[in-house]
């Protein structure tokens, strides 16, 4: 199971990016493989609306079963990811990746 | 990194005096942003030193290069923004009414129309007198605020208090319900609303507020001039508990908050009855946010 | 005539102004208030008249017809407000981020993007003998303002001539919609305070109106609270202040209730009468 967690950086210990459409990075944890990738967003800056849908087009690609975030995403981006059929688990934007895995793992995230 | 964002969907509730009384209360530990770049007040009572200053460009605009323009008015046709009038038997762009869409460059046949990026306007970093810093920004007339220079706004905040080891970021966030508060709203941990118990003050909390319930951030109340009116204040306090809203603190009306900003003051360093509730409220806010 | 109420900023009076000088004008003539500020609109709270008019508000965004489509990816591509995108075998269209500009729909090689109507909108018309109301009310999510100011702008003029007094009340700011809201006008009427905040949104203002080269005035609500740099500022710049309303709780208490302030408070009535005056000159002039 592939799980995408919002992040300002690309490393385990990065912390986590509260935003959703803004979001600086992807992280990408494949359970399976016990492997991580990563997508730098950063060029979303650029877009002055709009920019929710768009970063869920992008995350839609790596067909990750769960999205790990801080806030959750706004009602465009939801309209995207209800498409894939993603689990969004939001209340994680404090947190560092790792702490955010340990949290979904304990069942102590939200879900929407 | 906590951030807490000031909201009010209706403009003259005391949002900014509020924020700023704040910031002073923060003091070095917090860095402020100005997201209400329609009506930037907080620099007046920030005291800010200007240090950084970079150009901000915000959507397209067209622009026709009359060398190449065949005069064939496809651009004209296509455009639902009446934004290419003829002018001295040119098809010019109306810059204040091109949305940047784009579909005039796609159609010209002689490649005549480009688009650029629009710079609408500026943001800075300045030291305030707080000792910290606060990020703002001011907009070229007729530039509209958006997502993008709230963001841009915010995220400078937030890599300002990163390098400098703050651990909170203060938003004035903007006002209405459009794009731009939503930009605001973005990765909050906290949301204070700022209201008055005045029919318009009421009515408008309560459009806001169903957006600040999409994003499911936690949120306080502040009810400014709370005893102008009692029976809409009832009015509020029940709409706050029914929503599960931190009721923060009741303000009275009070002509020392236009004393204290006519002088370049928050409320805070001008009256110690209202400075007194103001930094109740500071704590409430700081232990609703754990810091 | 047209008269749009604007100011900078936010709660310096705009409504309370407007409602108040179409209210007291509407007992010599026609009058016809429309509440502009499609955010927020709250002039309807301070006027109580019968509900005679009631139409949702549309803009045109792009459908998709998926029979036709061949997944080309040339909406998206065309899209300058990623309002359209591609998901796998779906085209997406997100109507609070379309600009209606129709390259997506237009530029389609299969014409698999028609154009269809979008409730964007409410828009009421109410009436209270010499005086009608018009408001529009953008729904909460919906993004784009000047449309609707637009469509609220031409009902006014499709349904009162030019001999009715007509006063628009102005989203606040410098942006398109205030921008959208002015543009029609005779005469705009500034409101601000006569405070450091309402010096600084009013210099805003002023150059906003000046780049439309608009006639314009102030009127400084709130007189007596804070200090004199608008009065400053306005005489250096020649802009004439044509009327103050004076501070005072009991303004605040009465505008509380969402009622409306010249029939009991004098000093409010004899400022809306100097600006009625104000208007009704400039209007023989205008003529």
């Amino acid at each position: 199971m592939k799980i995408i967690f919002t992040t300002k950086g690309t490393e385990w210990d990065s912390a986590m990016d509260p935003r959703f459409g803004r979001t600086e990075f992807f992280l990408i944890y494949d359970e399976g493989t016990d492997s991580v990738e990563t997508y730098d967003n950063r060029a979303i800056e650029n877009e002055a609306h709009g920019a929710g849908p768009k970063t869920a087009q992008k995350l839609a690609e790596y067909g990750a079963e769960v999205l790990i975030t801080g806030n959750g995403p706004g009602g465009n981006a939801a309209a995207v990811l209800q498409r894939t059929g993603i689990e969004i688990l939001v209340g994680a934007g404090d947190m560092t990746v790792k702490e955010a895995h340990e949290a979904y793992k304990a069942g102590k995230l939200k879900k929407v | 990194m906590k951030e807490i964002v000031v909201i009010s969907g209706k403009g003259g509730t005391g949002k900014t005096s509020i924020t700023a009384a704040l910031a002073i209360l923060g003091g070095n530990d917090v860095i402020v942003a100005d997201c209400d770049v329609d009506a930037a007040d907080m620099h007046l009572l920030m005291e800010p030193d200007l240090e950084i200053s970079e150009d901000f460009y915000s959507g397209e605009i067209a622009h026709i290069n009359q060398d190449f323009c065949t005069q064939c008015g496809k651009c004209q046709e296509v455009c639902r923004f009446n934004a290419i009038p003829i002018i001295g038997g040119e098809y010019t762009v109306d810059s204040l009414g091109c949305e940047g869409c784009g579909y005039c460059a796609r159609v010209c046949p002689a490649d005549a129309i480009t688009n650029s990026e629009q710079n609408v306007g500026k943001w800075f970093i300045s030291g305030i007198r707080t000792g910290s810093s606060m990020v703002h920004a001011s907009l070229n007339i007729g530039a509209e605020n958006s997502g993008k220079l709230v963001a841009q706004v915010k995220s400078g905040s937030k890599a300002l208090a990163e390098r400098l080891g703050k651990n909170m970021v203060l938003v004035d966030g903007s006002p209405g319900i459009g794009c731009p508060v939503v930009s605001s709203l973005s990765g909050a941990s906290f949301v204070v609303l700022v209201t008055e118990p005045t029919v318009s003050g009421f009515h408008d909390l309560k459009r806001v507020y169903e957006l600040v319930k999409k994003f499911r951030i936690e949120a306080g109340c502040i009810v400014n001039k709370a005893d102008l009116n009692t029976e809409v204040l009832d009015g509020i306090r029940s709409f706050l508990s029914e929503e599960d809203i931190v009721l923060l603190t009741e303000i009275p009306y009070d002509e020392r908050f236009t004393e204290a900003m006519t002088n370049g003051k928050t409320i805070v360093e001008w009256d110690d009855k209202l400075a007194g509730i103001v930094r109740g409220t500071w704590e409430r806010i700081r232990e609703t946010v754990r810091l | 005539m047209k008269i749009a109420i604007a100011s900078g900023k936010g709660g310096t009076g705009k409504t309370t102004l407007s409602t108040n000088l179409a209210a007291f004008m509407s007992q010599f003539g026609q009058v016809v208030l429309a509440d502009l500020d499609v955010e927020e609109p709250n002039s309807g709270l301070f006027i109580n008249g019968e509900l005679i008019h009631q139409e949702d508000t549309y803009k045109m965004i792009p459908e998709w017809d998926k029979s036709r489509c061949e997944l080309c990816g040339n909406c998206q591509a065309v899209c300058n407000f990623n309002a359209v995108l591609q998901m796998g075998k779906t085209i997406m269209v997100f109507p609070q981020l379309c600009h209606g500009c129709y390259a997506c729909s237009e530029l389609c090689p299969t014409g698999s993007l028609p154009m269809k109507q979008k409730k964007m909108g409410e828009l009421r018309s109410f009436r209270a003998d010499n005086l009608s109301l018009v408001e529009s009310r953008l729904i909460v999510g919906e993004e784009q303002a000047v449309p609707l100011i637009r469509q609220t702008i031409d009902f006014v003029d499709t349904n009162f001539s030019e001999e009715v007094t007509q006063i628009f009340d102005a989203p606040p700011g410098t942006s398109c919609p205030v921008i959208e809201a002015t543009r029609d006008a005779d005469l705009v009427v500034l409101i601000t305070e006569p405070t450091p905040f309402g010096l600084h949104d009013l210099k805003l203002a002023v150059e906003t109106i000046r780049q439309l080269e608009k006639k314009f005035v102030v009127v400084v609500n709130r007189h007596g609270i804070g200090d004199d740099g608008v009065d400053h500022y306005c005489r250096e710049e020649n802009i004439r202040v044509i009327a103050r309303i004076p501070n005072d709780r009991k303004i605040a208490e009465t505008y509380s209730r969402g009622e409306l302030l010249y029939p009991t408070i004098p000093a409010v009535r004899s400022a809306v009468e100097t600006i009625a005056d104000y208007i009704g000159e400039f209007k023989r002039e205008l003529k």
